[in-house]
């Protein structure tokens, strides 16, 4: 069962120097004391300013070539840099998916011509994705998606469907549109994909906003109706995007961002059981969320490790977001348990509006970036089930 | 020999001996309380039962956290000795600066509230007070046992007890019928020299210590159960197929491994931690950790084998039941989470929780030895 290892998370003083400079940059960038909620929409926030200054630390597409803007610091070091800014709660959303998955996608697959144009953009905290992977009949099964791109006498492609759950479409400058191009073969359910860089103010795109159950006005449909695309657009080769989407999908799903998602609700539970001594409830309570995270971390870390030393840790990825969704979803019924508090996104009193958004996007958490029904399947493969 | 090459060999050699001596037959008569001698004269011979002990000593001179990888391996096989706790009262000498031997080991007290005086008599000393469920004491060549001074304060002394000393030993045994006895010590006399004062090893690192052993068995009690889960539902059909084929089960089989890929990662924690200084907030939060582990795990375990895990003569309940008593013993998370939690709270109130939160495992000291 090799496939379920946790190599030992390496030891870096390098990252933990790197640590204590992060604290002090946000500090300076947000203060200590709990700030009011982000009303722009999904956890922690979307803020160019912010994310540009991040890129100007060096702090964006750490592990990428310098050639390509990137700074050549290790996998551990980047897992410090996002874990600083997931606990702080830190306004990340603009960049992230650029940063986790876009970037390190075209690194590996994109043209010389795609890296050049983007790469520096991203690792500057200057250029935003949005992913186009999931449409309105293809979810968790992916290989049914139906958008399709046709080859156009004379050169190019031309784009027609739809993609939907689409976060920051409406600011975003590219998508990574995952498309059918050819048909699937008898062999292979997963032939005749590819992937395309997508420049969001192409011709043909429209981007209708979808509003979710915590109000956020984030979330979209974007429909492509006779959109022309050069053939520069095509990322890798095309008819192979399967298995570049599954390297990508790992890149999505093993981060700490998967148990740091509700980290303020835990803060803000702290703060308001620790005035004077917990009660031995609370500190129980305490104390197991507490524990359950840091075992996390260790496994997060152990994955970074893997990362950095070359391997493709898919299964271990699937477990850390499992676990991490599965205790995070779990924490407003910790709060109700020790407090009584209504529910309310604005209320003045802190814990009311940090447990009201909690509840509002814990659906959320094992549903984006694989389902936990998923997740578990791939980690059944892994034991050699299916 | 490099280290890593002497761990690997050690590891190696551990799986083969644990893999030739710990068959169901050895399981069931050690249940029956015979002492299985060819299993710990085997992993004795093989330099195992010292691996923590210097070179000059005889031993392998492992650091804490390769000797504790041992120690899972042997809990992956339900090995029936005292190997985990001959570990940690080898932890014990070599922190006194005592010397080594061989023969099964063990350490008391480990019940909370247990109280053991000892007394100036003579040129020796006199050992007073009973001990609750000491590891497999009846089977021990002995007992490295941690006494207060009733002439100096209370302080904290280290003493090594032989077999035969002890004025009474009752039988009793935790679910998996691993000798669990209460010991009497009723005025023992004792020579001066099986007495020190320990530097820096007191009753909490003690305590952490244990957790840790007990932690890094119950990652390997769960590997072993995710093990046979694995194979069992690869193999026994049901409605036409292997019952791993459906998807229920696969899910299930899932959640157990992601619990023991947890136990796992709370082990290295634990391991890492009990050699450098036992902070007990790291430990303390890989026993909650594991025994959540144990609890799902051995859950998942029993019903994905249906009625047949639930006999004697499958082995599944071997590893089941010491994952049952494992999760209690050296404290469950009645005991661990709320110590953990107090310092959250503390943290929180003075804005620093996830500095607290991500240090915890992080500051490993060089110091091999236990400095609390």
């Amino acid at each position: 069962m090799d496939a379920l290892r946790f190599a030992p998370p390496p030891i870096s003083a390098e990252a933990e120097t790197l640590r204590q400079e992060v604290r002090a940059f946000l500090r300076e960038e947000l203060g200590t004391g709990p700030r009011p909620r982000d009303r722009s929409g999904t956890l922690g926030g979307f803020s160019p300013a912010f994310s540009r200054r991040l890129g100007a630390r060096g702090w964006l597409g750490m592990t990428w070539p310098k050639r390509y803007g990137g700074h050549e610091r290790s996998y551990l070091e980047r897992y410090v840099v996002l874990e600083e800014l997931l606990a702080a709660h830190a306004p990340i959303n603009a960049h992230n998916v650029a940063d986790r998955q876009s970037g390190p996608l075209l690194l590996r697959f994109g043209t010389e011509e795609q890296r050049q144009a983007v790469l520096p953009r991203i690792a500057a905290g200057e250029c935003y994705f949005c992913i186009g992977m999931s449409e309105p009949d293809a979810g968790s099964d992916l290989a049914g998606v139906r958008t399709r791109a046709v080859p156009v006498p004379g050169g190019g492609w031309r784009v027609n469907g739809t993609k939907i759950w689409t976060s920051y479409a409406e600011r975003c400058h590219y998508m990574i549109l995952f498309c059918r191009t050819g048909e699937r073969t008898e062999q292979d359910r997963h032939a005749g994909f590819t992937q395309f860089l997508v420049d969001m103010k192409t011709p043909g795109i429209r981007i209708n906003p979808i509003r979710n159950i915590a109000g956020d006005r984030n979330f979209n449909e974007v429909v492509f109706e006779d959109v022309h695309l050069p053939d520069s657009a095509v990322i890798g080769t095309p008819g192979n995007a399967w298995r570049q989407l599954t390297s990508e999908l790992a890149l999505e799903r093993s981060g700490p961002d998967r148990f740091l998602a509700a980290f303020k609700l835990f803060v803000t539970l702290a703060r308001a059981v620790g005035r004077g001594e917990p009660s031995e409830r609370a500190a129980m309570a305490l104390g197991r969320h507490a524990a359950n995270m840091v075992v996390l971390r260790r496994m997060s870390r152990s994955v970074a490790g893997m990362l950095q030393a070359g391997e493709d840790p898919v299964v271990q990825g699937a477990m850390v977001k499992d676990l991490g969704t599965t205790l995070e979803q779990g924490l407003p019924d910790v709060v109700r348990q020790l407090l009584a508090v209504e529910p309310d996104l604005d209320s003045d009193e802190e814990i009311a509006s940090a447990i009201a958004e909690i509840i509002l996007h814990a659906p959320s958490f094992s549903i984006r970036g694989g389902t936990r029904e998923i997740l578990r399947n791939g980690i059944a493969r892994g034991l050699g089930l299916r | 020999m490099s280290d890593d090459a002497l761990t690997r060999l050690l590891h190696d050699t551990a799986e083969r001996v644990l893999a030739d001596h710990c068959d169901r037959q050895v399981l069931a008569a050690a249940e029956e309380g015979a002492w299985p001698e060819p299993l710990w004269r085997a992993l004795e011979e093989s330099g195992l039962t010292l691996a923590l002990a210097p070179e000059a000593a005889g031993g392998a001179g492992l650091s804490v956290g390769d000797a504790l990888g041992l120690v899972g391996a042997a809990a992956r096989h339900a090995a029936p000795v005292p190997f985990g706790e001959t570990v940690f009262a080898t932890w014990l000498l070599l922190g006194a600066g005592m010397a080594t031997a061989p023969g099964p080991m063990t350490v008391a007290p480990v019940m909370r509230g247990d109280r053991l005086v000892l007394e100036r008599a003579g040129g020796g000393w006199r050992l007073t007070g009973t001990a609750r469920r000491v590891p497999w004491a009846r089977h021990a060549a002995r007992v490295v046992l941690l006494a207060e001074a009733a002439e100096d304060g209370g302080r904290p002394m280290l003493v090594v007890v032989p077999r035969g000393t002890a004025g009474e030993v009752r039988h009793g045994a935790n679910l998996a019928m691993e000798p669990r006895d209460d010991v009497r010590f009723d005025g023992t006399v004792l020579p001066a020299e099986a007495a020190v004062a320990p530097a820096g090893v007191g009753p909490a690192a003690m305590r952490a210590f244990g957790a840790a052993l007990r932690i890094v068995q119950i990652a390997g009690a769960l590997a072993r159960a995710l093990e046979l889960c694995v194979a069992y539902a690869q193999q026994r059909v049901q409605f036409g197929r292997p019952i791993g084929r459906f998807q229920a089960v696969q899910q299930n089989l899932a959640a157990l491994a992601s619990e023991a890929a947890a136990a796992a990662a709370a082990a290295g924690l634990a391991a890492e931690a009990a050699g450098a200084g036992c902070d007990p907030l790291a430990i303390g939060a890989a026993k909650g950790r594991a025994a959540e582990a144990a609890s799902t795990g051995a859950a998942i375990a029993h019903q994905v084998h249906g009625a047949i895990g639930f006999t004697w003569e499958y082995a599944l309940n071997f590893s089941t039941r010491r994952l049952w008593s494992w999760r209690d013993e050296f404290g469950n998370e009645a005991e661990w989470y709320p110590q953990l939690g107090a310092a959250m709270a503390a943290a929180a109130a003075e804005d620093r929780l996830w500095s607290a939160i991500s240090g915890i495992g992080m500051a490993a000291s060089p110091s091999p030895q236990g400095s609390r």
